[in-house]
């Protein structure tokens, strides 16, 4: 367990939040949200419904402006306006609803608006050949259970749909994956595999941040977890380090607020 | 598991439910041909078949249209006014002198400008499809009759005649035109960058969103690209008839959408068969066609029309 933490004082910070607040309305949604992914890590965000998980993802991605605070991308502040900008840079999202089309095929949905061409410019004929075997060749290497990437995504299990849109997103030289309650509609079987794609992940630097309401998971897969109550980040620790219990209490509030100084003494990954 | 079926043989293909209800209307066409051999001697031979093929054209071009539209989710209702609107805009610029090029252009420029318009409405001012073109079948159906002061009237253009009567050895340039039209909207499915995304705006709109493809704009290229081949078809059916006609009383709209629909294409969107949709087409007008040499009243092409499409419908349950 500890030996994939030992060598953390090295990884850089992919993604820096700090005191991010965003309102919507009368509503004070975040209200100094802070986050560090580093490089080659997995980041679990918890919290209760309505913490703030989801706002703060999408601030981050730019679906929706924040209003104060720093967003820095490999050490850079950036205020992305679009998901699009965001897949530009390198951050990818897969959402709960996956966004695959059901009625295309693996490939089609793995080149979605990244088409591969043959001639000249957009009017140029779709390069099928290349983007079948680009896809296979792709997410051989990343799933154990391949789906043919000929065959439409409405053929396939719920886990191999998340596997896809997980594939899909790790294989446009991301650096920072975001997943969305990534197992949350899976059988046992399918979550596991889906958890050796996060670890394959992992091993190819990728720095991943996951929202899971699942904590079994969270001690399973992530390196670090950082806890959401009412729009902050109230406190993070190394897995490692820390208890499911503990968790738990800072997800609830019922330690009373003393993992502040816990999180205080306990600076994680970043360095200078 | 479900892997298996794209790898199988045909043998297992033909065991797999949903390759009927995939190819429902490619099998409805050869049983219904098939029976109609049986039936009379006169409908397998080349000058029925060519006859047959040729009253189809207007209809394929249409429901290749109509394809566009119901591939991104939406469905056109105005083509039924848009096409004599069309073919009035062909009248009208082709008796003003403008040539028969210029007619043309001016016919799919108005057709287009139709579809453009409804695309607009549907995806800027956010009216459902079916309202949206509802409504503008009431408003395209008083213009044509505006514009041409409610007479119907005649165009007499050699280049016309040649197009509905002329052939290249045994191949009537006709329905060539409408095999043209098929191809090109078969390649833009399967082969480009385009079809694809429209193939996603209408199989999952979210998803489309989230990939960065700007779904408003598919929309309105859909609706647009619909009116052009309305404008088309408008320009075949001034070449058929030999006029141009505000009122046309047009069945074509029901069997558009029922072509398609025949053809495997789900009203929800996201799926496109052109071979399909030439299936479905061929399958209206081979009935009509086949009850005409049976010498069946016409009283009962209708209710067979409206048998074969719910039939069909049975048969696309099977679908996956």
């Amino acid at each position: 367990m500890s030996a994939r933490h030992h060598d953390t004082q090295t990884k850089a910070p992919v993604l820096e939040v700090t005191g991010l607040t965003k309102a919507f309305g009368a509503v004070q949604a975040l209200s100094g949200a802070d986050l560090v992914c580093p490089r080659g890590e997995v980041t679990a965000l918890v919290g209760d419904n309505g913490a703030g998980k989801s706002t703060l993802i999408r601030c981050i991605t730019g679906v929706h402006p924040f209003d104060d605070g720093e967003v820095r991308f490999n050490g850079e502040p950036v205020r992305l306006s679009s998901p699009t900008e965001a897949r530009a840079r390198g951050i990818e999202t897969v959402y709960q609803d996956l966004a695959l089309v059901e009625d295309l095929t693996v490939w089609q949905n793995m080149f979605l608006n990244r088409e591969l061409k043959r001639g000249i410019g957009r009017f140029g004929m779709l390069d099928r050949r290349r983007m079948i075997a680009e896809s296979q060749s792709r997410l051989e290497r990343l799933l154990v259970n391949m789906p043919p990437v000929r065959s439409r995504v409405r053929r396939l299990s719920g886990g191999q749909r998340q596997s896809i849109a997980i594939g899909r997103a790790a294989s446009w030289g991301s650096t920072l994956v975001i997943m969305d309650e990534p197992t949350a509609a899976l059988g046992v079987r399918e979550r596991e595999s889906v958890e050796q794609l996060i670890g394959r992940l992992r091993d190819d630097h990728i720095a991943q941040l996951i929202i899971s309401h699942d904590l079994e998971q969270v001690m399973r897969v992530a390196d670090t977890v950082w806890i959401m109550r009412r729009g902050t980040t109230i406190a993070h620790w190394r897995v490692a380090d820390v208890s499911r219990e503990r968790i738990v209490a800072a997800i609830t509030g019922a330690d009373g607020g003393n993992h502040r100084a816990t999180t205080a003494e306990a600076p994680t990954t970043v360095v200078e | 598991m479900a892997e298996t079926a794209t790898a199988a043989g045909p043998g297992a293909r033909l065991r797999d439910p949903t390759f009927w209800g995939d190819n429902a209307a490619l099998i409805g066409l050869i049983l219904i041909g098939a029976a109609f051999s049986l039936l009379t001697p006169y409908f397998l031979t080349w000058g029925n078949i060519t006859a047959l093929l040729v009253s189809a054209s207007i209809l394929i071009v249409l429901a290749t249209a109509q394809q566009f539209t119901i591939v991104a989710a939406g469905i056109d209702l105005s083509i039924a006014a848009n096409l004599p609107w069309s073919a009035v805009v062909f009248g009208l610029t082709y008796n003003a002198g403008w040539g028969t090029a210029g007619a043309i252009v001016a016919a799919i420029a108005a057709g287009a400008l139709v579809g453009t318009l409804n695309g607009l409405i549907i995806a800027k001012l956010k009216v459902n499809d079916f309202i949206a073109t509802l409504g503008m079948l009431g408003v395209m159906s008083g213009v044509a009759l505006i514009a041409s002061n409610g007479q119907s009237f005649s165009v007499f253009s050699t280049f016309l005649q040649t197009l509905a009567l002329g052939s290249i050895g045994p191949i009537r340039y006709f329905y060539l035109i409408a095999l043209v039209v098929v191809l090109a909207a078969h390649i833009v499915f399967k082969y480009t960058a385009f079809g694809t995304h429209v193939l996603a705006t209408g199989g999952n709109r979210e998803a489309a969103r989230n990939m960065g493809i700007p779904i408003d704009r598919m929309r309105v290229a859909v609706y647009a690209i619909n009116g052009a081949l309305v404008g088309v078809a408008a320009v075949l059916l001034v070449s058929r008839t030999g006029g141009a006609d505000p009122s046309i009383a047009t069945d074509e709209l029901l069997s558009s959408i029922a072509a398609v629909v025949l053809g495997g294409s789900s009203l929800f969107g996201g799926r496109a068969s052109m071979l399909g949709t030439v299936a479905g087409a061929l399958v209206l007008t081979t009935l009509l066609n086949g009850f005409t040499l049976l010498q069946v009243s016409s009283f009962y092409q209708p209710i067979a029309v409206g048998v074969v499409v719910i039939a069909a419908a049975v048969l696309s349950r099977f679908q996956q």
